[in-house]
Parts: C-alpha cells; structure tokens; sequence
C-alpha cells in the first residue's frame, strides 16, 4: 500500500514537467529546494539538538558561492551546486565550534551573529558578491542542456531532493546518525559510550550546511539574481518553522513541513485574490497574514503536537493500517 | 605482580567549599568484584564519575590498566574498555530500546558519515555485525518483549536493565554501576544480581558497584570499599568491612535504607 502510493506520487512528479503550469513548475521547483534546506536545517537541530538561526546566512553562503564559480570562476553549473555545498560546509563547521560549550538560546545568539557575519561579508565583500547590487546567476549548461527555465530545472531539483531524502534517511538508521541523535537525547551518556560529542556537533554542522548550502544554489540558479535581499533573517525563521511544524528529528516531517508550508502562502494567494472583490486592500495584507499563520500554526503545533505533522500522520497511517487489518479475511487484498 | 584493573591514587575533588573526595586511593584487581559503600553524599558517584572522565580531579591519579587516564575525556576511556551505568537513569529517551543498545556499539564500528548516508555495502555489513550482537545482549537480559518500544514508556526496573544492556554491549573491560538495583522490586533485584554475576563470570569483566542494598554487597562483592565525607574509612574484604568499627559508626542511625 505504501510502496503503490509512493510510485504513484514518484510518478506524477516526474510526468510534472510535461503537463504542469509554469506556475506549478515554479512552485514545485519551490518545494523541492525548500525539502533539501529543512532536511539539513533538520539534520542540525532536530536530529542534533542544535538550534540555529543562521540558515537563511548557509543558504546565502551557498548561493553566492555557485554564482561566484559559475560567473567569475568559469566553473560548470552542475559541479557549482556541489561546489556550492562544500563551501557552506566548511564555513558550517568553522560556525559549529562554539557549539561545544554554547546552547539553547546561546547558541541561538551566536549563529544569529553568524547570520549578520555573512550579510555584512555580502554586501562589502563586492569583488565576489557584487555588493548591494548582487550578480545574476547564469542557467547551468551540459552538452546542450540548458536548465534555464522551471520547467528545465524541476529534473535537477527532484533528483536531488530525492538524492538528500535518502541520505538522511540511510544516515540516521546507522552508527553515525544515531550518535546525533544520542548526543542530542544525552549528551553526557553519549560520551561515556565512546561518542566524541564535539566531533559529532561538527560533523552535524557540516553535513546541514552542505544541504542547506546546496539549496541555496538551486535557488540562486531558479531565480537568476541574487543580491543581500535574497536572504533575510525571516527565510531562517520560516525553515526553522517547517522543522517544528514538519517534525524535528523526522525525515518525512522535513518533507511535509517544507511543502506543506510552501504550499500555505500559495493557498493563501489563491483565497484573497479569490476575495479581493469584497476586501480590494486584502492582497497588499498577504505578507502579514502568511506571518500570522505561521506563527499560529507554529504555537499550536508547539502546545498539541510538538513532534509535527509527521507524528499525525504516523497516527493515522496506523489507524488505517488497524482498520484495514480488522476486515474479515479474503477482503482488503 | 601483574598489573590492577584499577589504580586509584590520591583523588581530591571539591566543588566550591563542599569537598566530594579528599584523598581517596585503591586498587581494583582484574576480574573482581568491588563495591563502594557509603552514606548519601559521601562521595561514591563523583568517584565513579571520576573514572569515567565525566569528573576531574584537582588532584591524584587514576590508572586503567597501565594506562594513565587522568586526563583523558569520557569518550576517550570508553574506548579503552571502560563502560558506566548512572545513578539516575540517562538513556537516549527517543530512541528504542535496540537503538539504545546499539549506541553501545559505536566504539566496534568504523562507518563513517558519508558510507552510512550512501549506504555502502560496508556501512551495511557492519550494521548487520552490530545489529547481531545486540540481539545476543537483549536475549542474555531478557529485553526480547520490548526490543522495539520507545525507551521512555518502560518500566523502571526495565529501563535500568536497558542501561546495563547498553554497557554491555560495548563490550567493556570495566564495568562501573551506580546503584544498579536501586528501586527495583525483589525479583528484578535477583535478575540484576544474576546478569552482574554471569557478565562478571563469563566475560571475567571487572564491575565497580555502588550499592545501597548490604545484603547483596556482602553476597557478591570480593572487596568492599567505604566512603564517608569524602575519605576512605574502610577496605577489605565484606567480613572484615563489617566488623569494622569505623564503619559501624558511620553507619550508626543510618540503617533505614
Ligand atoms: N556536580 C556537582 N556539583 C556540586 N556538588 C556536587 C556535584 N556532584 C556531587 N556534589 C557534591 O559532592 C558530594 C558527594 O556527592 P556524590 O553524589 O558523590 O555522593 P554519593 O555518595 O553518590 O551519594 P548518594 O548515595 O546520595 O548517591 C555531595 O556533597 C554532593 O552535593
Ligand atoms: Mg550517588
């Protein structure tokens, strides 16, 4: 049942690109990279137990990286998204070190002043970033293949959702995630069972920012400009909300949460353009009312169910399974 | 002679004004069983913890073996083959029993980040390996039942258990338990009292128990050590610990628990 509603799901997003709208591709295109950046958000502070607010700065890192190797540095597109990746590791892991005697709300502080860190970089640093004006970022190219349109690009963007979708989840069913996760439960009990806590924090780090890096670039490449605007701090706020709404420290959470809530702003254009006969001034209101929901979503999912929309649908998945079992035999099949 | 498991020497360690062990040494032989004895507060956690790495001493030696490990951190002597239950139990709530028991096994596998995310067929076959052994260390403790359940809902006397498995399977040289049996009923104290004796017999791994219960101290222990504010009163075997007058004045009026 699970296997057919998967192939059946992995099917229309494949058939996406030859019947979808523009605005569907653009949208999916949306989701997908969104996926990538709450996994690695995820990897870091749900399976971690590591809270940062410097997302929006790894998924800057990221995106100024591959416009940088792309336009400046004559790189391949395609290798620019790893390439990308491995910068915002790096400079992860160099973040990551206060982590080893910072937490909570101090830790918070210092990758919020990370955040700031690489804004200021962006602006100044202008023989790489191109400053306050930003640089456009080229489509990436392979013999003949260009990727410069939704449509074109969903391809990559799927490939390499499903790519990160089953790295974590091959990670944390082993040795190396499951240390993460026991440095988060334990930190202590970690240790004592030979788990060198600060080498795995590090590592978290790294890997999240790599996903997180990677992301970047892809949106970097969807939109074809980016400039210090691209990232601002909200960005960070809203992924750290597709963790807790989604699921901290689940997998498929990552995924509902990052297109559930990718979906939400679109639902919410759709219903006041729908309304603006009545309420003409609704639609310049769409910001604060995305805002307003999220914050209330976050709040209620906090107090009801702060294991997120994974955890309700772990439920129901196995209410049915329940009810599918106690039908007489023979049916069901 | 041959080497001591344990070498104690000396072991200062305050906090602010309260002293927690002043001055304490001894000697745990390979293969033995060695209690630490004392009232509440004399100091028998902060010495384990001492052992572990999860304390440092400001002054004095331990040594594993032949190894100095005072400096060393937790990490560092788990993987010399030292391993810890805690006074207040302190498993990995989120995870299941299994996967619980499987962090045990982190220092006998060698998968890194990158095989495990691709799945390499190594990752693999060393997962299996682990996954094997923690089957063995479930059945030895009678987790079978709950093998998948989610840690935090057990009993517990059960999640005591899954702590022991936990260090088990890591497969220690040393064993250190902080009040194993504290708050069990008496049938699962028996169990416990069973698993202790068969690992330390089986396996001749040498265990460090802190324990409150003095029958079950006297029954399986071959040295007993006494700790009250912080000093070593006594040392020896159980019959000579408890004729001795030093630790029948310690304990005077504190024969409730
Ligand atoms: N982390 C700590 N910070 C401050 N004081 C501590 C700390 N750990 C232990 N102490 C103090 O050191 C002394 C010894 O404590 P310890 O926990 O070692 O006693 P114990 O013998 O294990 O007692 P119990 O039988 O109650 O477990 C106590 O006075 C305690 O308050
Ligand atoms: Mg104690």
């Amino acid at each position: 049942m699970r296997r057919v509603a998967s192939g059946v799901t992995l099917a229309a997003l494949v058939l996406l690109p030859f019947f979808g709208s523009n605005y569907a591709l653009d949208v999916a295109n949306r989701c997908g990279i969104a996926v990538i950046g709450v996994l690695g958000l995820n990897i870091l502070t749900g399976f971690t137990g590591l809270i940062s607010l410097g997302n929006a700065a790894f998924m800057a890192i990221g995106g100024f990286s591959a416009a940088f190797l792309i336009t400046k540095a004559g790189v391949n597109g395609f290798a620019a998204i790893p390439a990308a990746g491995a910068i915002a590791a790096l400079l992860g892991m160099i973040v990551g070190v206060p982590s080893l005697r910072l937490k909570g709300l101090y830790l918070a502080m210092a990758t919020l002043a990370a955040h700031f860190i690489v804004e200021f970089t962006v602006v100044k640093w202008e023989s790489v970033t191109g400053g306050v004006s930003g640089m456009s970022v080229p489509a990436p190219a392979l013999f003949g293949v260009v990727l410069d349109n939704d449509r074109k690009l969903f391809g990559l963007v799927l490939l390499l959702a499903l790519a990160a979708l089953l790295f974590a989840r091959n990670l944390f069913r082993a040795r190396p995630g499951r240390a993460l996760i026991a440095v988060r439960d334990h930190e202590t009990a970690a240790a004592v069972m030979g788990i060198d806590v600060f080498r795995a924090k590090i590592s978290a780090f790294g890997l999240s920012a790599f996903f997180v890096g990677v992301a970047g670039a892809l949106a970097a490449i969807q939109s074809r400009i980016i400039s210090p605007e691209s990232y601002p701090l909200s960005l960070a706020i809203d992924a750290l909300s597709m963790v807790i709404i989604g699921g901290m420290g689940s997998v498929a959470g990552s995924v509902l949460g990052a297109v559930g809530l990718t979906l939400l702003p679109e639902g919410l254009r759709a219903a006041t353009n729908a309304l603006s006969g009545q309420w003409p001034d609704l639609i310049s209101k769409l910001s604060i009312l995305k805002e307003l929901v999220f914050s209330i979503l976050i709040i209620v999912f906090l107090i009801f169910e702060p294991h997120g929309l994974a955890a309700l649908w772990r439920r129901a998945v196995r209410k049915r399974h329940a009810t599918t079992q106690q039908q007489p035999e023979g049916g069901g099949k | 002679m041959t080497a001591m498991a344990l070498s104690i020497r000396d072991l200062f360690l305050s906090f602010g004004g309260v002293s927690a062990l002043s001055g304490v040494s001894f000697d745990v032989r390979p293969g033995e069983i060695f209690a630490i004895i004392g009232p509440n507060g004399a100091g028998k956690s902060s010495m384990l913890n001492c052992i572990s790495g999860l304390y440092r001493p400001q002054r004095g030696t331990i040594a594993f073996g032949e190894t100095p490990v005072t400096g060393l951190p937790p990490h560092r002597r788990a993987r010399l083959g030292i391993a810890r239950s805690f006074q207040n139990i302190a498993l990995f709530k989120e995870m299941s029993v299994v996967d619980n028991i499987l962090v045990g096994r982190h220092l006998h596998a060698r998968t890194r980040l990158l095989s495990a995310g691709f799945s390499l067929p190594s990752a693999r076959i060393s997962e299996k390996a682990q996954r094997a052994k923690v089957d063995e260390v479930v059945a030895f403790l009678g987790l079978g039942a709950v093998r998948d359940e989610p840690v935090g809902t057990l009993a517990y006397g059960v999640q005591k258990r899954v702590e022991l498995a936990r260090a088990l399977a890591s497969e220690p040289k040393l064993l250190l338990l902080d009040e194993p049996m504290a708050g069990m009923n008496s049938g699962e104290r028996d169990d416990m009292v069973r698993a202790i004796l068969e690992t330390n017999a089986a396996h001749g791994v040498t265990i460090v128990m802190i324990e409150h219960d003095m029958g079950i101290v006297m029954d399986i222990s071959d040295t007993v050590c006494v700790l009250d504010f912080g000093r070593r009163i006594a040392l020896g075997s159980p019959s000579e610990v408890r004729d001795d007058p030093h630790v029948i004045k310690a304990y005077l009026g504190e024969e409730d628990d």
